[in-house]
């Protein structure tokens, strides 16, 4: 009888039982919301911070927005003034320019009487604020501490080091897909095994096998170590092993030779697998941070990741500069997220793999 | 997805064409003749030959290489200069008096590398599984705009770990906006940064921050593999969803969520960047991890010497502690493929 009842109650109420909320339901929309702000908020405060000017990002408390308060130039005094509105003693208001503050009081002038002068306690004023949008942070990294060098580094080494894992990778890939040979199984061991040995335990060794090359201080001592990846090898190979061997027995009736069958018929038929490889592969020579570190000590040849570090570590204070530079270093990232999201997250998903 | 592919290949195409064309002909120009020479058969020698010069060169020699300078002393890097000193480094980085009281050790900034490891690790792996189990719970329900909050929070995934460090040690200054947003509402400000347990606390969830989309991908494909009927019987004998939750999706869940602790241990062990970045290990030792030991003393020790073998020798120190992790993760999945050969 209870189950007719709260039959008809539903029936009446025009709510069939799927369509009821659940706790669980207002609970995720909240969590959602949470993770939005907690997860996007920090780059849209980087973002905002970064065109702020030198006062503006030392202000505490904060302020959201970009508003800068104004400075004008009063004659007499070398360095431009910062503009307040002062409620005065008789209950008038008037713009000021600060002079010095001392304790609670601030000493202060008005920029178009300069004989007039004010002592004002610092509650009676308010700042008068503009928005704007200081580009030199972008700038002035770029012109005066050389970061289109870095900029250049950076690129040089993603390039041509994905270049360089894209075709050793693809090659090794080839032989252990299409091929049956003698010791097959042992190179495939051997690349498996690699897998198990991060970089993080081999870093005195590598260093010294990279002094021995002479490539300390170089851009291809921070290239080489990484070129072969035993995921790059093992995505391409999963993906060639789907690919029809009638077509590499036709060329090789038509006299191709196994080069040719390589760059001519199974390269261009894997180039989903050989795209998701090159994007992260990009991504991780772009962020690459801990060898660079070991192996550039010279800034000439700093990556734009180095060169954010030791900027940071040198000019702490100013912060203005750091954070601008750190929104050209997550940019091209971000853009590159923004329009391949959905090869990196399967790509990320069929190999478990970063 | 398919516009996207198509687009890509375009690209790769167009870019690419000529001189790519253009140096597989040259390449071709020596393979030619050395396939007349070895044979088809011997070819995939031939084509495997790079990659395994990198591994060899890059990997397996270092890891030879590695005993070599953990075995002998002085502070020269090329071997002709340093002199056999057998399990001096390990000696010296295991004469402790009680490991769990790093004072007590001679290499204390080691044990306390290695103390401030474990916790990390704890803390980090626990709340990385729960809260990629809650994401991707959440992001696997019929919601509004799914595929936006997937990409939420998934994006700090792609962000360099100096972007990271930058990023929250601006927010969690102590005149940083957090502090200030806290003040606002009557609180104090805190020491996020410079307090050594707050510095923790952010270095873990920083840590969580950055990788957690990483592994809730990895929940996500476990959830949306559970046969969606397995869910349409448990509606029709109408099993409340906490019920359906624990009895269905946890147990089909649990290969994932293994997944994810062996690799969330395995990252946790070797931090350091992002952390480096945020707090530089401090203040003092208390956020400083076991690579960043590692670090310090092989490559970046200001003032003394570069010591080479006690890094090397710390390293081994670790790659035994990854194998033996690896070796628990081949441990569980066989013992879980053989559990469903009996089934």
């Amino acid at each position: 009888m209870g189950n007719t009842g709260s039959l008809i109650k539903n029936i009446v109420t025009q709510k069939k039982y799927k369509e009821k909320y659940h706790w669980t339901d207002y609970f995720s929309y909240f969590y959602l919301f949470l993770g939005v702000f907690l997860m996007f908020g920090p780059i849209i405060w980087l973002g905002l911070s970064s065109v702020k000017t030198l006062a503006g990002i030392q202000e505490y408390p904060p302020t959201i927005l970009p508003l800068s308060q104004i400075q004008v130039e009063v004659d007499g005094y070398e360095k431009p003034l910062s503009l307040y509105n002062v409620t005065l003693e008789d209950g008038s208001t008037a713009e000021l320019a600060e002079i010095k503050r001392v304790g609670i009081t601030s000493k202060m002038v008005d920029p178009k009487d300069t004989e007039k002068k004010y002592k004002i306690p610092i509650d009676k004023r308010e700042k008068i604020r503009e928005f704007s949008v200081q580009w030199d942070n972008y700038l002035d990294p770029l012109r005066k501490y050389n970061f289109l060098l870095y900029f250049k580094n950076s690129i040089f080494v993603t390039v041509i080091a994905t270049i360089i894992t894209l075709i050793i990778n693809s090659m090794a890939a080839y032989a252990l897909s299409i091929y049956e040979f003698r010791g097959k199984n042992i190179a495939l061991v051997f690349v498996i095994g690699t897998l198990l040995i991060p970089l993080t335990i081999i870093l005195v060794p590598v260093f010294y096998v990279i002094a021995n090359f002479g490539m300390i201080n170089s851009l291809w001592g921070v290239i080489l170590p990484g070129a072969a990846t035993p995921t790059g090898v093992f995505l391409l190979r999963q993906y060639m092993l789907t690919l029809p061997r009638e077509l590499i027995e036709a060329a090789r009736m038509d006299h191709a030779s196994e080069w040719a069958i390589y760059w001519r018929i199974v390269l261009p038929l894997s180039i989903p697998a050989i795209a998701v490889l090159a994007i992260f592969s990009i991504m991780w020579r772009w962020n690459d941070f801990l060898w660079p570190l070991i192996v550039l000590s010279k800034s000439e040849v700093y990556t734009l990741q180095i060169a954010l570090n030791a900027f940071h570590g040198e000019l702490t204070s100013q912060w203005n500069y750091v954070l601008a530079m750190t929104m050209v270093t997550l940019l091209p990232i971000a853009l590159i997220f923004t329009y391949l999201q959905k090869f990196i997250t399967t790509g990320i998903a069929s190999t478990g793999m970063k | 997805m398919k516009n996207i592919r198509i687009n890509i290949k375009n690209f790769f195409i167009r870019v690419f064409n000529i001189p790519f064309a253009f140096l597989m002909h040259a390449i071709d120009i020596i393979m030619w003749p050395i396939q007349k020479i070895i044979g088809v058969r011997n070819m995939p020698y031939i084509f495997l030959l790079p990659n395994l010069i990198f591994f060899g060169l890059f990997v397996i020699v270092p890891l030879g290489v590695n005993v070599a300078f953990s075995v002998t002393g002085g502070d020269e890097l090329l071997f002709a200069n340093r002199e056999f000193s057998g399990s001096k480094h390990y000696n010296y980085l295991f004469d402790c008096e009680n490991y769990l009281n790093a004072n007590s050790c001679t290499e204390d900034f080691f044990w306390r590398g290695v103390h401030n490891t474990i916790f990390f690790v704890i803390f980090q792996v626990g709340l990385m599984i729960f809260f990629s189990l809650l994401t991707a719970v959440i992001l696997n329900k019929k919601i509004i705009g799914r595929g936006f909050f997937r990409s939420v929070f998934f994006f700090p995934v792609l962000l360099s770990p100096v972007v990271v460090g930058l990023i929250w040690q601006w927010i969690l200054l102590k005149n940083g906006i957090l502090n200030a947003f806290i003040e606002a509402n009557g609180g104090d400000k805190f020491s996020f940064l410079t307090d050594p347990g707050w510095a923790m606390t952010s270095s873990i969830f920083v840590s969580i921050w950055a990788h957690m989309g990483f592994y809730t991908l990895i929940v996500l494909a476990g959830l949306q593999a559970i046969p969606p009927n397995l869910y349409e019987a448990a509606e029709m004998d109408g099993t409340s969803r906490e019920r359906t939750f624990f009895r269905i999706t946890l147990p089909l869940l649990m290969p994932n969520l293994l997944v994810v602790f062996i690799l969330a241990s395995i990252k946790g062990v070797q931090t350091f960047d992002e952390i480096y970045v945020l707090t530089g290990g401090g203040p003092g030792t208390s956020t400083s991890l076991v690579v960043q030991y590692i670090f310090t003393t092989g490559f970046a020790s200001s003032g003394s010497v570069q010591n080479f073998g006690l890094a090397a020798a710390a390293s081994m120190v670790l790659g035994i502690v990854l194998l033996l992790l690896t070796l628990i993760q081949l441990y569980l999945s066989r013992s879980r493929e053989n559990k469903h050969q009996e089934i």
